[in-house]
């Protein structure tokens, strides 16, 4: 199949860093895999690999920044019988072979893990020359290994970080015992890395503002917005929740926002001039809805990953798809597959939000639909003075694609859709 | 589970949602939510978490009672021994 490129992961992105490698040569991998953790300026990203095949060897070694496009490693194509049986290339890894820090299901028991880590490890021997690191109070550590190192109870000063500048990745958490002859595999990587700083919490802040700021400013500048507004009565679909999540165990049920994105969803279906991109040609409309999810993290940024072909989940399955999508984002493990392509982005602020939000749109899409708090309204229906649970759904649109007339539209669509809660 | 272990309890579910938050820096009568900045989806996942470490089905309706830190833990003792 030959080279694997750093993938695009968002219209603001020119470069990015390799964090670490999750294969090595001779490693068969298969579509959906992930094989490396790509830093950008908001976040570092899983990036999954498109087709099955071996790796050969890896171009780029962990540390290094190159610019979208360019090669990171070589696969070679293999037919699906041999790729199981035999892997080709350069180091077969030795049956013993940890298993990958992904599979958690065999991981080492939080105890063992711990004392691994702590001993010096052949990954270490053969590494990186911690000594010749600046005086750094900082631990450095990926967000991921961060994450598992809380989980497992692993005191992060206590490992040794074999990534870019020293951090810890979470191969060193989960790293080969003692005794264990090292793979091979990621040593070469690792031995070579240049000095690059691991991207400190402090760091990330700064840099996630920039990139947000960059964007926002470039949206401003390009694209003319024009904004439209409503107040949804939410009475049914609030009605129809209740009920419903009545029914359903803890686990799954539902929260307003999973209605409000699937009817936001099926509106961009009905309205598709705003659900696309703006391209050299003028508007490019896109077959599928893959709905942006604005995700706000704690401590300050948000990252807008999208939900694919929302328009065709049950509310459940959207539900399910976005908590997991929420989750990862705060944990810092989205995909590259789900930051590279919305088509159409909603931010909804929850019930802790304001009243209202007028977005500003992502390029290159075409239209940012914002939704406020749930809130209880005096509302006039058939002759009639009550108070309802509503919602103010705004969209904000590029007027080089549409005219208010369409925004008002789709937002009538969104109004609509949600009266019949049950067929969403 | 007495009031002490099931305050234990919260914070360790807390923890997770919110890994910044000292249970003891927040008023017990203060909103949660506003207070550890936590969204609806965070407050879903906290219930989640209780059921799955206790057994213990918050029904929707019961959410309100949930919402200080008092009252959860109330909540939860009150659950529990019944």
């Amino acid at each position: 199949m030959g080279d694997f490129l750093m993938p695009s992961l968002g219209a603001d992105m020119d470069s990015g860093r390799i964090v670490e490698w999750r294969v090595g040569p001779g490693d068969t991998v298969h579509r959906g895999d992930i094989v490396a953790v790509v830093d950008t300026d908001k976040a570092d990203i899983e990036v999954e690999v498109f087709e099955d095949g071996v790796i050969e060897a890896l171009l780029v070694e962990a540390g290094r920044e190159v610019s979208v496009g360019a090669p990171l490693a070589r696969i070679a194509a293999v037919s699906g019988a041999e790729a199981q049986a035999t892997p080709v290339g350069a180091v077969a890894p030795p049956p013993t072979k940890p298993a990958k820090p992904t599979k958690r299901a065999t991981k080492p028991p939080p105890k063992q893990a711990a004392k691994q880590a702590a001993k010096p490890s052949p990954k270490r021997a053969a590494g990186h020359d911690v000594a010749s690191q600046p005086a750094t109070t900082r631990l450095r550590a990926s967000p991921l290994a961060r994450r598992e190192a809380a989980e497992q109870g692993i005191d992060l000063a206590a490992v040794a970080g074999t990534g870019p500048g020293g951090a810890v990745v979470v191969a060193d958490l989960t790293g080969p015992t003692v005794g264990t002859p090292p793979t091979g595999r990621a040593a070469p990587a690792v031995a070579a890395a240049p000095e690059p700083a691991g991207r400190d919490q402090g760091g990330r802040q700064a840099s996630m503002r920039r990139a947000i700021g960059d964007l926002m400013a470039r949206s401003k500048r390009e694209i003319p917005h024009y904004y439209v507004a409503t107040t949804v009565d939410l009475a049914a679909a609030t009605a129809w929740l209740a009920a419903e999540n009545d029914r359903r165990p803890v686990g799954e049920r539902l929260l307003p926002a999973a209605l409000l994105l699937k009817a936001t969803a099926l509106a961009a279906r009905q309205v598709p001039t705003l659900n696309g991109f703006w391209g050299a040609g003028g508007f490019e409309p896109s077959a599928a809805v893959h709905l942006g999810v604005a995700v706000a993290l704690r401590g300050g940024g948000l990252v807008a990953p999208a939900i694919h072909d929302a328009e065709q989940l049950a509310v459940g399955e959207l539900m399910a798809a976005l908590r997991d999508l929420v989750e990862r984002a705060r944990a810092g493990r989205l995909r590259a597959s789900e930051m590279a392509d919305p088509t159409i982005t909603v931010t909804s602020l929850g019930e802790q939000g304001a009243d209202e939000v007028l977005g500003v749109i992502y390029p290159p899409q075409v239209a940012m639909v914002g939704f406020g708090r749930v809130k209880d309204r005096p509302w006039a229906s058939d002759g009639m003075l009550g108070v309802h649970p509503t919602v103010r759904a705004t969209l904000a649109a590029d007027h080089r694609a549409t005219d208010g007339h369409e925004g008002s539209r789709f937002l009538a669509a969104v109004d609509r859709l949600l009266q019949t809660p049950e067929e969403l | 589970m007495n009031l002490d272990e099931s305050r234990a309890l919260l914070g360790r579910l807390l923890h997770r949602i919110a890994p910044e938050v000292d249970l003891d820096q927040v008023d017990p009568d203060a909103p949660l939510q506003d207070e550890m900045d936590l969204d609806s989806m965070d407050f879903l996942n906290l219930v989640t978490a209780l059921h799955d470490e206790t057994g213990i089905d918050v029904p929707e309706r019961d959410y309100p009672s949930l919402s200080t830190i008092g009252g959860f833990v109330s909540y939860v003792e009150a659950a529990s021994t019944t």
